[in-house]
């Protein structure tokens, strides 16, 4: 499940943007492969990543991974509903399971990232 | 383990395999000058006399047997005989935390209640199974406390905090981004306005310890609440057995309580093996480090124990785990869990109590030896300063040497100024004929 009109980077995040701010998850894939998540750290509202920068961490039973910035910016909004309900993130994904919103300082990174056919070809799907 | 030494033969093995003649050959390119020098070693003796050897060398050690008024972290405390029978046992010999739950149920449960006992002892929510020592659990919480408060990187420490610990927390951090500012002391209270001063948006966390290196006793409320209000965190060093008596670590604010376990249950041992606690506020759980151990029932819904939240540890989380520390005080930690159940909870505030008084009979008797006072009018537990009419060391070194005393530490190698301060310790292990003999010697020596 890949959606077509989100963004991708290689290390597997999600981007959806809306008003200049940039949505951030992780995908379905990558949910799948980490199992069930037991616990996301989340970066500081007001907190600026570089794009690439680790910002959030997900926990699964067995494992512990970071979630990169994939745009430079300034955390506007936490998903504050992971703290108590981490597995929405491998029910919804590219829903309810939103981590971050980041407002975003350059927007010529966007063309930097995988559209979902390169996505797609990059997981090998 | 197996270990089986190489023979000759496969050592000439080796050596033709690798194309040289000797062992030293292999390591000529290392200069002689970095060599380890040779050791002269005296030639294998019989076991019988080994023991000899040793027995006269521990016959040489000042101190054995001696009346001991010496604390500053390490206290003689009295082991009751079950401790070392029950930890000595087989099933427990061993110094590692084991982490297989279908072998060692046992093990992980008195680890459990080790981590139950902490947590009533500091009257905060979750324990972990133990640290080295006081001092790297004072620097495991100051990091923790900047992991919590997302890499705030400044930790206020109060020159009250036992100056081996800070020695610790400086050696730790010493290629760390991060900054141990050190608030002086007055009159061996700790100086809350100094510290009003220096908290700032940046102070991951305030450090204090109760009773203070001193032997103070305070209440921290006050300061919880202001680093509080700055979302900084406060760090307190306690006591275990002053503990018992006291308004808890968690009662006074503290988010992050840790300590050293030694006078639960083991003997001053010559420094070490001891063991470090660390219990903190639920919210902090994950930031912990070192093992945890938790209560869970398996398939037939039967009690049992097992590790948790190990993605906070080095085999999962790598670089970034809360900690490198995995394997640590196991054994330790199982004496004061065995000491903690013997004694029970009525017990250690017997414990507590004996030492708290004593140490007043302590107060008046040897203040009252004419030129020495009580240092600072100041609430204490089993420590207190004393102010002597001349040089601490010098006293202190004639009353071990002519009067068979142990008087306590001499305060001037870690506090400017404090040359003729005697840091003098009284647990129940002396008796009011010690004190009183102590009073009289003290007399004769100045």
């Amino acid at each position: 499940m890949i959606p077509k009109e989100l963004k991708y980077t290689e290390s597997h995040e999600w981007v959806r943007v809306e008003d200049g701010i940039a949505v951030v998850g992780i995908t379905d894939h990558a949910q799948h492969e980490l199992g069930d998540i037991v616990f996301v750290e989340l970066p500081e509202t007001d907190a600026e990543y570089g794009a690439g920068e680790a910002a959030a961490t997900v926990e699964s039973v067995k494992a512990a991974s970071d979630i990169y910035s994939p745009l430079s910016g300034r955390v506007v909004e936490v998903n504050e509903a992971l703290e108590d309900s981490p597995e929405l993130v491998n029910k919804s994904p590219y829903g309810d399971g939103w981590i971050f919103k980041i407002e975003i300082s350059d927007p010529s990174e966007l063309d930097a990232l995988l559209d979902a056919d390169a996505y797609a070809k990059h997981i090998g799907e | 383990m197996l270990y089986n030494p190489h023979t000759d033969e496969e050592r000439r093995e080796m050596l033709e395999v690798l194309g040289v003649s000797s062992v030293s050959e292999l390591f000529k390119d290392i200069p002689a000058e970095i060599e380890a020098p040779r050791i002269d070693i005296p030639g294998p003796r019989s076991e019988l006399e080994v023991r000899e050897e040793l027995k006269r060398l521990q016959a040489a050690n000042e101190g054995e047997g001696l009346p001991l008024f010496l604390g500053a972290g390490a206290y003689n405390h009295y082991v009751p005989a079950a401790v070392s029978h029950l930890v000595m046992r087989s099933e427990f010999y061993t110094a590692y935390t084991p982490y297989q739950p279908e072998t060692s149920q046992g093990m992980l449960q008195a680890i459990f209640e080790y981590q139950t006992m902490m947590c009533e002892l500091t009257g905060l929510d979750v324990s972990n199974a133990s640290l080295y020592d006081g001092g790297t659990a004072v620097y495991e919480a100051a990091i923790m406390a900047m992991r919590a408060t997302k890499l705030r990187n400044r930790v206020l420490v109060d020159e009250g905090v036992n100056p081996l610990y800070r020695s610790v927390l400086r050696t730790y951090s010493g290629n760390l981004e991060l900054e141990f500012v050190e608030v002086p002391h007055r009159e061996g209270r700790t100086d809350f306005e100094a510290f009003r001063r220096l908290m700032d948006s940046d102070t991951a966390a305030v450090v204090v310890q109760n009773p203070n290196f001193f032997g103070v006793v305070q209440d921290f409320s006050a300061l919880a609440e202001a680093i509080h209000e700055l979302k900084g965190l406060m760090v307190m060093a306690v006591n275990p057995v002053a503990a018992a008596v006291l308004k808890s670590a968690g009662e006074q604010g503290a988010d992050i309580a840790v300590g050293e376990g030694q006078p639960l249950g083991s003997p001053l041992f010559f420094g070490g093996p001891y063991v470090g606690f660390l219990t903190a506020r639920q919210k902090l759980v994950r930031q912990m480090p070192g093992r945890i151990i938790s209560e869970t029932v398996d398939r037939e819904g039967k009690r049992g124990f097992v590790m948790t939240l190990q993605t906070r540890e080095q085999h999962i989380r790598r670089a970034k785990a809360t900690s490198n520390i995995c394997t640590n005080q196991g054994l330790v930690a199982l004496t004061a869990c065995v000491y903690l159940a013997l004694v029970g909870k009525e017990g250690l505030r017997e414990v507590a109590v004996q030492n708290l008084s004593k140490a007043e009979y302590a107060k008046k008797r040897l203040s009252a030896v004419e030129g020495v006072r009580v240092k600072w009018d100041a609430p204490t537990f089993n420590e207190f300063v004393l102010e002597l009419p001349s040089d601490a060391g010098r006293v202190a070194k004639e009353l071990v040497r002519e009067h068979g005393i142990v008087a306590g530490l001499p305060l001037g190698g870690y506090y400017d100024g404090m040359e003729r301060d005697l840091l003098v310790c009284v647990t129940e292990t002396n008796t009011a004929a010690q004190i009183d003999a102590y009073a009289e010697a003290l007399g004769r020596v100045l």
